[in-house]
């Protein structure tokens, strides 16, 4: 893209080059927010549940992680300092992911990651084309049917991690929550595999954005796009 | 609504793009750096009771919040003794000695001192006058701050019971408890004191308590960790400041509210 960009910068026939608005700065905001935040939730959060050593995974006698790495996230013994990370900066990820849903809903940008029920027909199309076994991509709005998915699966799983959260941080005052999830045990065990998905999305959104090229992560932090679009269109 | 379509969309030259993207990635840097600052604050800066002070200010809160919300009506679901698993053995303070040898003590002679506000002792209690006390079994999960729990059934008197005897004084806000040596100790709020479910309890799924699990009385309550579960109580004192308690010594939130 970029390439067939630098060739035609100058304007070739009816086309120009023109930053097109892709992301409101709220959105852009959010979006950033919430990486130190859920790095910081994660953290903690393993500092919690690995503090003991019989809860902590294992491949027989070696721990999950390499042990350089559980030093360097001083996961032994901290379980007090994670608690009190995870239970303050909790906050700062449930107002930022209801300030979130709000302004979805408000501003009707919920309409890009929220799919129409007669776009699911595109996900094989899609997946197909994903991973280059078909060469033609169903017809798009700013997201294809699959990213639209991602997005609002994402959606969906912060609303589950934070309400399983307090299931868990008030068990005995949100009883009936509880219940909900299926019991003590089970809500933590939503909340943990909730955690794994995050992770899970993480990766595959990293490895999409760098697919996509620089000009789709500069996208998310100036707002807008270079595109090659149709020279009558350009608003200047 | 704006319609998402490119053709529709705000635009700007590449020219304006370059200068306002620079300008977009330096608010975000700033912003960035001031987060470093703030975490560097709370890593560095004064600390209370073993975890950054910041911290402790929003446990406090978190506290003053569902101490608002809690409500003597929210129970915890009861289950049928049959599902009762064998208790894991934590939490050894004023049980178990350095070398890990059980703290002696004479059931014969064991008292419970109970005391009031100003610190004068209103009463001292043999075991038996407590068992004296009606009789209640209560089949629950037990929760551990770790984050494990087992379903236990304990049996003993709701403390209220207990609080009905000293009126006056149990009208004071904190309920201060401690083992005979003062190895371990803990402090609770009254509202969760007299929770219906919170206990003193002195059998464990059916037999009377070990050592190990608290003989020969303790505290059971589903509304505090595990860690507010004082085993071997020797002392009872209603309080109207919080009196010392081990974990919020060492870090954890004092209220430990479920």
């Amino acid at each position: 893209m970029t390439n067939t960009l630098t060739r035609h910068e100058e304007g070739a026939a009816n086309t120009e080059v023109v930053a097109v608005e892709k992301h409101p700065r709220a959105i852009r905001w959010m979006h950033w927010f919430n990486f130190p935040i859920l790095s910081i939730m994660i953290w903690s959060g393993l500092r919690i549940a690995w503090a003991s050593d019989f809860r902590q995974p294992r491949f027989d006698e070696d721990r999950f992680l390499p042990e350089e790495v559980w030093q360097l996230l001083d996961l032994d013994r901290s379980l007090a300092r994670g608690l009190a990370f995870h239970l303050s900066f909790g906050w700062f990820f449930v107002i930022n992911g209801v300030l979130y849903t709000l302004y979805l809903a408000l501003s009707g940008e919920w309409r890009t990651i929220v799919p129409k029920l007669q776009s699911v027909k595109d996900v094989p199309a899609t997946l197909l084309h994903e991973i280059g076994l078909r060469a033609e991509a169903p017809a798009k709005g700013q997201y294809n049917v699959m990213q639209q998915l991602a997005y609002s699966t994402v959606w969906l799983m912060g609303t589950v991690i934070v309400v399983t959260g307090f299931a868990i941080f008030k068990p005995t005052q949100l009883a009936w929550l509880i219940e909900l999830f299926g019991g003590y045990e089970s809500a933590r065990n939503i909340h943990f595999w909730t955690t794994i998905a995050f992770v899970g999305f993480f990766f595959v959104h990293i490895a999409q954005v760098a697919r996509a090229g620089f000009g789709t992560l500069w996208a998310m932090v100036t707002g807008y796009e270079l595109k090659e679009i149709p020279a009558e269109a350009s608003d200047d | 609504m704006t319609d998402k379509k490119t053709m529709s969309r705000k635009t700007m030259s590449k020219e304006e793009f370059d200068v306002r993207g620079r300008r977009s990635f330096l608010t975000g840097l700033g912003a960035a750096a001031i987060g470093m600052a703030g975490l560097t604050r709370i890593n560095t800066g004064p600390v209370d009771n073993n975890i950054p002070a910041p911290l402790r200010t929003v446990h406090e809160a978190n506290a003053s919040i569902w101490q608002g919300l809690f409500r003597e009506t929210a129970l915890e679901p009861t289950f049928d003794p049959s599902l009762a698993e064998d208790l894991i053995f934590n939490g050894r303070h004023g049980i178990l000695d350095s070398a890990g040898e059980e703290i002696p003590f004479d059931p014969d002679n064991y008292t419970v001192e109970i005391a009031g506000p100003d610190g004068a002792v209103l009463a001292t209690h043999t075991i038996d006058e407590i068992k004296a006390l009606p009789f209640v079994e209560m089949t629950v999960v037990h929760k551990c701050i770790e984050g494990w729990s087992q379903i236990v059934t304990w049996g003993g008197t709701p403390f209220s019971n207990l609080a009905a005897l000293y009126n006056d004084a149990a009208q004071a806000p904190i309920v201060g408890l401690e083992t005979p040596d003062n190895g371990y100790y803990v402090s609770l709020d009254r509202a969760s004191m007299l929770h219906p479910q919170t206990m003193l309890t002195w059998e464990l799924n059916g037999e009377p308590l070990t050592a190990r699990h608290g003989a020969p009385l303790r505290l059971s309550t589903p509304v505090k960790y595990g860690i507010k579960q004082i085993k071997r109580i020797g002392r009872i004192q209603f309080a109207d400041e919080r009196t010392p308690d081990y974990w919020e010594e060492r870090g954890y939130d004092w209220y430990a509210g479920l």
